[in-house]
């Protein structure tokens, strides 16, 4: 078979001082023509920089060492400046992981399509708007929308636009670098459903970036799963997800949380936290002293009821804009709600006045989602886990040998506390973000999307951390998540949101095998590569 | 620290603009060692030229020496500057810290009070506020940290602003940290980078402001300044240019230096030195 696109032997420097002298080692990969390929890997794989390679997009510091990446035949590494321009958009598009920083912001989306057209093509304004039009439609899109600013779309529909830009000069390579990663779980179908279709009907060929194994099952035809540079596997999906040779590979799939399986039910006690028709408004307000308000109000919470029993986790899921941020910031009282009540052993939390609040809070903790903006950079380790006790008056060589000990239940070394958090990766951030929240010996410890941000076999280690601390300290834990993967492998019980409303609450394994409402159906059925990873 | 100090001392205009500095610090402390009998004595005849014996940069219009009045003239610009900076600083960065930390209506109190100094013609008002309170060393400080500290006051709140939302300072709201506690602990440490790139500016700009105001006439009288030497031998301009020239170039190189060193530490704090 002729390859599309053959990488031979492919050497990518990293600049000095790194964790490692080369980006990519020695990767050979063909694509053929109109196949879909995967490379899947953790954060840091080189999977990116192989695709930026074959784009012609590496960043600066980046070195192309050594090897050959054929595209029709040419050698594109050894190419002039002029033909990587006839080759770029034309024959090979990309789209970017995030479209809002890949569009124009101050330009319609319309011209930023024909742009691209008339830079290639000599053809009018007029008969390429016209295309555009039809690409757009193919996208499932609003023929207004053309008219539109990228402020003024979705992220799905701005992906959408991506790649209607990417297809509009029929490229024979497609190169889509996560495309999907911000998107919510239904969009993400939808996108990749747009791709394969796509690729049927052009019989191009799509290079696919994914750290998402589901992404991959549904999706490849053949995948390569790349680890610190190099390609530790490749072949057909089927081969490589139902017979992985490489430890590697399989320790990557078993990391995949399933949806079944999940914790039973604990029997029903008296509850610790009781949340009662909370609700929460948004408004957009302006003008001098915020004197004049705007029209635009936003009901981010509407009269959300839960409750929470001692040892018990909660997981509460929806997709972004559901409200279930909100949810846990009007519980701890980063927001104030406007309606409603939050009884926490038997105090309303949602009326109480600062000082109170403040007595009461150290009962109620918080995880974290980014795991580099929720330490301070500033502070060392030590200081970020004693903060919370040396805040309520006690000496700091208490704290400091109790930090020792939360630390050790975390998984880390006393060394770490003289340390500062650039020095640490994102899941051992994670587990100092929990030693500081363990510190103050809370009951009830609220994690939001603690998870996200880690690749999968991270995800799965601090997971279990969760769960583990969960039973030793008997908390009661409000666990806020987008993936009902991760929801289904740690909650007792289930709370699916949406529009600021609980659609459908309860035990977990029941009401992800039979879902009584339409929407958690969806949900359910959006998620990447079920049927394949949960055989 | 280290790695702070080795991305600062990379460009050599700020290496030039800290020699050039500390050299004027050190003639600015070791004046009146060097030239004990002050800057006002007499010492020959009038505008003799640079190089006249006993006098290298010349006298001025009265026959005094124009070296001492330099080396004095350092004293009082570095002082002036770096004590209205301070000050203005500190109003700055408490004032854009409560805007910035609590928002809402107390910032936007805070930025109108802001706003009322900065649509202010400033040099008008410094003008008056220092012949209100008398010429002297303590009403310049003052004054020029009065129409200084908006800028500081801006940029602290728009960094405030900014870091208030981070989740590191929800988790410290979170443990029940004092709000004092938070602003000058939690959050100003990762403020600072861009106010002592502003402060770093404001210095210069401070000196300049004294020497307009010395040249004026509304300088302290009881100390010569680099302005105040501009000033008094204005007359002589054309037929004894040192007078003016010297003290100019005082100025300058002065401002010059600190701006390398703003330049310097702007490169070297900004977003893309640190990462």
């Amino acid at each position: 078979m002729n390859a599309l696109v053959r990488i031979e032997g492919l050497n990518v420097a990293l600049p000095q001082g790194g964790d490692r002298t080369l980006a990519v080692a020695d990767v050979n990969l063909d694509i053929g023509p109109s196949e879909i390929v995967c490379i899947v890997g953790e954060s840091g794989s080189g999977k990116s920089v192989t695709a930026h390679a074959v784009m012609g997009l590496l960043p600066r510091a980046l070195k192309t060492v050594s090897g050959r990446i054929l595209f029709e035949g040419r050698d594109l590494l050894t190419q002039s400046a002029e033909d990587w321009r006839r080759t770029r958009g034309a024959r090979i598009a990309m789209v970017f992981q995030d479209p809002m920083a890949a569009l124009n912001p101050v330009m319609a989306i319309g011209r930023q399509i024909t742009e691209q057209i008339r830079a290639h093509r000599a053809v009018g304004e007029a008969a390429a708007m016209n295309e555009a039009a039809v690409l757009v439609a193919r996208m499932g899109l609003e023929p207004g929308l053309l008219h539109a600013y990228p402020h003024q779309l979705s992220g799905g529909q701005r992906q959408r636009v991506m790649i209607a830009m990417a297809l509009s000069l029929s490229p024979r390579l497609l190169i889509a670098d996560e495309p999907t990663t911000a998107l919510d779980v239904t969009t993400q179908a939808q996108i990749l459903e747009l791709i394969r279709n796509a690729q049927r009907e052009r019989q191009m060929s799509v290079l696919f970036i994914t750290h998402d194994f589901g992404v991959v099952s549904d999706l490849a035809d053949r995948v390569a799963v790349m680890r610190e540079g190099r390609i530790v596997e490749s072949g057909t999906t089927r081969e490589v997800l139902d017979r992985p040779q490489a430890g590697y590979t399989r320790a990557l799939i078993a990391a995949v949380p399933r949806l079944s399986g999940s914790p039973a039910p604990l029997a029903r006690e008296k509850p610790l936290l009781e949340v009662a028709g909370l609700s929460k408004r948004y408004r957009g307000s302006g003008g001098f002293l915020g004197l004049w308000y705007s029209r635009r109000e936003h009901l981010a919470l509407d009269r959300v009821s839960l409750t929470l029993q001692r040892g018990e986790t909660l997981g509460v899921v929806g997709e972004s804009g559901s409200g279930k941020s909100t949810l846990a910031r009007c519980i701890i009282r980063l927001a104030d709600p406007d309606a409603g009540e939050v009884l926490f052993d038997g105090a309303d939390l949602a009326g109480m006045g600062r000082r109170e609040l403040r007595a009461q809070r150290r009962r109620i903790q918080m995880v974290f989602q980014d795991p580099f903006s929720s330490l301070n950079p500033r502070h060392t380790v030590g200081e970020i886990v004693t903060a919370g006790p040396r805040a309520h008056g006690e000496g700091t060589k208490i704290s400091l040998a109790r930090a020792v000990e939360m630390l050790k239940l975390v998984g880390l070394e006393e060394a770490v506390l003289s340390r500062y958090p650039h020095e640490f990766s994102g899941g051992q951030r994670q587990r100092i973000g929990l030693a500081r929240a363990l510190m103050l010996k809370p009951d009830v410890l609220i994690a939001d999307e603690p998870v996200s941000a880690l690749d999968v076999t991270v995800q799965a280690q601090v997971l279990e951390l969760l769960d583990k601390v969960r039973r030793q300290m008997n908390l009661a834990m409000l666990f806020i998540t987008h993936d009902m993967r991760v929801a289904a492998r740690i909650c007792h019980r289930v709370m699916v949101m949406r529009h600021g409303q609980v659609v459908e609450e309860g035990p977990t394994g029941a009401l992800f095998a039979a879902p009584k409402s339409e929407y958690t159906g969806r949900l359910l059925a959006a998620i990447p590569g079920r049927q394949r990873l949960e055989a | 620290m280290k790695e702070f100090l080795s991305r600062l001392l990379v460009r050599p205009q700020t290496l030039i603009g800290l020699a050039v500095f500390a050299a004027i610090v050190v003639v600015a402390l070791g004046a009146p060692l060097l030239f004990p009998k002050g800057p006002f004595t007499i010492v020959g005849m009038p505008l003799l030229a640079p190089g006249s014996p006993g006098l290298p940069a010349g006298s001025d219009v009265l026959g005094r020496s124009m070296l001492v009045g330099l080396a004095y003239g350092a004293r009082v610009s570095l002082l002036v500057g770096i004590s209205s900076t301070c000050c203005a600083v500190g109003i700055g960065v408490l004032l854009g810290a409560v805007a910035g930390y609590y928002g809402g209506v107390v910032d936007d109190l805070l930025m109108r009070f802001t706003e009322f100094f900065q649509i202010i013609p400033a040099f008008v008002l410094l003008m008056v506020l220092v012949a209100f309170l008398q010429p002297s060393l303590f009403s310049t400080v003052i004054g020029i940290a009065l129409i200084t500290w908006p800028q500081v006051a801006r940029v602290a709140r728009g960094e405030f602003l900014v870091l208030r939302s981070r989740e590191f300072v929800q988790a410290a709201q979170l443990l029940g940290e004092s709000d004092l506690h938070i602003i000058f602990r939690q959050i100003l440490p990762n403020a600072l980078p861009p106010i002592v790139v502003v402060g770093s500016m404001m210095v210069g700009s401070a000196i300049l402001t004294e020497s307009a105001l010395a040249f004026l006439g509304l300088g302290d009288p009881g100390l010569m300044s680099w302005g105040s030497m501009i000033g008094a031998s204005r007359s002589a301009m054309w037929v004894a240019w040192w007078t003016t020239v010297l003290p100019g170039l005082a100025i300058m190189v002065t401002v010059l230096a600190l701006n390398f060193i703003g330049d310097g530490l702007n490169e070297a704090l900004g977003p893309r030195g640190r990462q």
